[in-house]
């Protein structure tokens, strides 16, 4: 009888657990304990939840993904560093001189700079981090700039580099090589920058720990302790948001912030991508310009903003963000009006009348590219073209797409790893390694060399625009747009701001 | 001895074939270098961080010399991470072992009660409830219960903060507060499965000739149930809780995700997309030796219970 009482009570307590859903109200919702938001606010720190893994190497010279980039931007600096506007401003250098033939750069270094580990910053250091950069960085633009550097050498404490080619560009790539101690052998590791924020620790696939520097040379954090942590599963990211365990999460999309609770408010801002339908110009039909124009017509981006984030985005008409004041070219946007007739004569006058069929690809573990993706191929259905979406795990489309050029169509987001236009452009030249559409123009890449040997500025600017239009005229890809972004960040947390290139700074973060 | 020594064949069989098709797969979907480099490096530094990796050499070459690491003990370095995959495992395992434990526990705990409850009292309006309880719950997937449970104890109720993981070392207490859910995740669906077993387990046992024998001797049904049937209706039970365990472990690949745990059900998957091939090699063995061990222990205690299956 014992037994019988006990296996009920057991059966009951089950079923108590199973239906507890149902009830809800069986315990008022008592004072959380600890999400730890307030504790975190106590102790002026924050949770920031980031959705991979940062590199495997922390070094500055070996910041291979975007992710980590914008991470480390609190760790590191370079002699100049951009500002929120994407002005350049002296960092580690106060001021520099340019000789009049635009070869030689001095800079003036800030005095009692000091690293993470106590060591003074020397012009010693500086040359170290140039060499370094130039012969191990894993981002092959800006070594090939610095290769244009035959000369770098320290006068009288101050940094004097020789440049073999003058490059207008070039101060933008000095906001980008960073400087670490030159005896410092453990930066792949601990690394060690002059940052805002020093490095404390890290715990592979699960959390990165940044602290106040609290011998910054500029104005100093507010914040005294950053935990990065890493949330693989989106779904895992947006309830840790939910139930408070980080504060902070950027690059949301419009239906994972709408749903956030009163703790949060939401700011808005551009991812700085280039987002479009990427085309192989070297398969058929798409090396047919008709063919391409066809489905710059047949591709309406309004509705499609309007479908996979409620009209939230910037619209496109070339490989330039609108951040990018200087060359962003507005009359571009509308290049190519939605107009179906026109596209389908198009594609009748190269031949396709009843259409082809098209495979696009779109990386998997970047769900805006996919909805991008299905809406598109519904648009070209319209005028005849077969377009079927296959989804490409990211490391196959780094592999068969980027590598490989094995493609016909692939929905993606280029981003700038420099302030410069030719991060944006340089991959459409003929002999570019990027060149992953293989478009070839003898005029385009005309326009890009004049560029890069001019010094005035205006004709420099009016160049690089004229490259910008030939990937309009010529319909290379689908433009499409630069994503909205959006940052849910606790309500009690002001004073972040978004930057034209991909970074997060958290040095002005305060409670 | 004879038993046990072909079983240990047959593990080290496994392993060795397993291995191999795990590295063979890997050979199909490429190497990590891209990924590791990003899309701004050259095909100079591709090519020298493949050689460095040592992925130059053709796929035979590569699995051998992984091969003799593993079985000299060394289980080599994460391709990604450059740290040994020992140390990237060890504290990782822990934590899912914990998890799986925990989960089977709670299956246990509450699975063999309900299972005897409704054999006892067959036809009964709380016996039918159960059983269409149970039929539900079962068709449930256990990621699916895992969202439930987070967002109704950690959204709504702030029982726990999901995505606040804290290790073991850190405070024994949260750290099982916060692996409550997850176990019991993994515990429901196969709850109902073993209960709805072990009722008609009992049920079958109950119509076979010896209980009406023991009925004859002057047991009621009661009794009859406790001192002949339950025992051999566990037979059947046994190996299924022996696969249950197996089943756990597997399980707690998705709900680590889920949770966010450190495990190494989510180092698994992570390591997978991103081809870390010597990560993955190693959580495969010990997924398959875990495997074949519970198996195993599940035949040893099936044993121990009847006497008729020692050989």
């Amino acid at each position: 009888m014992k037994k019988r009482s006990l296996a009920l009570i057991l059966a009951a307590v089950m079923l108590l657990t199973l239906t507890a859903c149902g009830g809800g109200g069986n315990k008022p919702t008592s004072p959380a304990p600890s999400t730890g938001a307030d504790a975190r606010k106590a102790a002026n720190e924050i949770n920031v939840g980031i959705a991979q893994d940062l590199s495997s190497s922390l070094s500055p010279y070996q910041l291979a993904t975007a992710g980590t980039r914008e991470v480390m931007f609190n760790v590191f600096e370079g002699l100049y560093k951009a500002d929120a506007t994407g002005d350049f401003k002296p960092a580690l250098a106060t001021g520099y001189t340019v000789s009049d033939d635009g070869l030689t750069y001095t800079f003036t270094l800030r005095e009692g700079v000091k690293f993470h580990n106590g060591a003074v910053m020397t012009a010693q250091d500086v040359i170290y981090s140039y060499r370094t950069c130039a012969s191990d960085s894993v981002d092959s633009s800006i070594k090939k700039i610095l290769e244009n550097v035959t000369d770098i050498k320290e006068d009288a404490g101050k940094v004097v580099m020789t440049l073999a080619q003058p490059n207008s560009d070039f101060l933008a790539y000095v906001g980008s090589v960073y400087i670490s101690p030159a005896a410092y052998t453990d930066q792949d590791t601990k690394p060690v920058g002059t940052g805002p924020f020093s490095f404390v620790s890290r715990t592979v696939q699960d959390n990165v720990v940044l602290s106040r520097f609290e011998d910054y040379w500029g104005e100093k954090a507010k914040l005294s302790r950053i935990t990065f942590k890493i949330f693989e599963n989106a779904t895992a990211l947006v309830t840790a948001l939910d139930a408070g365990a980080v504060d902070m999460v950027a690059h949301m999309s419009i239906s994972q912030v709408k749903g956030l609770s009163k703790d949060y408010q939401v700011l808005e801002g551009s991812m700085n991508l280039v987002q479009a339908l990427y085309l192989n110009n070297n398969v058929k039909p798409l090396n047919d310009i008709r063919v391409r124009r066809a489905l710059c017509y047949a591709v309406d981006v309004d509705k499609m903003l309007e479908l996979t984030a409620e009209g939230h985005g910037h619209k496109l008409g070339t490989s330039i963000y609108p951040a990018f004041k200087k060359y962003f070219d507005e009359s571009l946007v509308n290049a190519y009006p939605h107009d179906e007739a026109k596209a389908r004569e198009l594609l009748a006058e190269a031949g396709y009348p009843n259409g082809f069929d098209l495979t696009i690809l779109a990386p998997s573990n970047y769900t805006p590219h996919v909805d991008t993706a299905m809406v598109i191929a519904e648009q070209l259905k319209a005028v005849g073209i077969n377009a079927t979406v296959q989804e490409i795990e990211w490391n196959s489309w780094l592999t068969d797409v980027y590598q490989g050029r094995k493609f016909e169509a692939t929905v993606c987001g280029f981003d700038a790893s420099t302030l410069t236009a030719n991060a944006l452009l340089g991959r459409y030249e003929s002999t570019s390694a990027k060149n992953m559409c293989s478009y070839q123009s003898a005029q385009f890449d005309a326009f890009l060399q004049q560029a890069s040997s001019i010094t005035d500025d205006a004709k420099r600017t009016e160049l690089y625009k004229a490259a910008a239009k030939c990937l309009s005229d010529d319909a290379v890809n689908v433009y499409l747009q630069d994503l909205a972004d959006f940052v849910a960040i606790r309500s009690t947390l002001k004073g972040y701001e978004f930057y034209p290139i991909y970074v997060m700074d958290l040095s002005r973060v305060t409670y | 001895m004879n038993f046990v020594l072909k079983k240990l064949g047959t593990l080290l069989l496994t392993l060795l074939i397993l291995s191999f098709v795990a590295y063979a797969a890997f050979e199909m979907v490429g190497d990590p270098v891209n990924m590791i480099l990003g899309t701004n490096a050259s095909a100079e530094d591709v090519a020298a961080l493949r050689e460095s990796l040592g992925l130059n050499h053709p796929l035979l070459v590569r699995y051998l010399r992984w091969l003799t690491g593993f079985l000299s003990g060394d289980l080599g370095n994460s391709y990604i991470y450059r740290i040994p995959v020992s140390g990237m495992i060890g504290e990782k395992l822990g934590v899912t072992v914990i998890l799986t434990l925990m989960g089977f526990a709670l299956t246990l705990l509450f699975s063999v009660p309900l299972g005897i409850y409704g054999a006892r009292r067959e036809g009964s309006w709380a016996d039918r409830l159960l059983t269409v309880v149970n039929q539900i719950v079962m068709a449930v997937p256990a990621f699916f219960v895992a969202i439930l449970l987070m967002v109704l104890f950690g959204v709504v109720l702030r029982l726990f903060t999901p995505g606040s993981f804290v290790s073991f070392a850190e405070s024994p207490g949260a750290f099982l507060l916060y692996m409550i859910f997850p176990a019991l995740s993994i515990a429901v669906p196969r709850t109902a499965m073993t209960a709805k077993m072990l009722r008609s387990s009992i049920l079958g046992e109950m119509q076979q000739d010896y209980i009406r024998t023991a009925y004859s001797r002057g047991h009621n049904r009661q009794s009859a149930l406790k001192t002949h049937a339950f025992r051999n209706a566990l037979l059947p039970i046994i190996s299924f809780m022996a696969s249950t365990m197996a089943e756990m472990l597997a399980g707690c690949i998705v709900i680590e995700q889920i949770f966010s745990i450190p495990g190494i059900g989510r180092l698994l998957m992570v390591s997978i997309s991103n081809r870390d091939i010597p990560v993955v090699e190693a959580i495969v063995m010990i997924l398959a030796v875990w495997v074949m061990v519970v198996h195993f222990i599940g035949e040893v205690v099936g044993e121990m219970l009847d006497p008729r299956m020692r050989a």
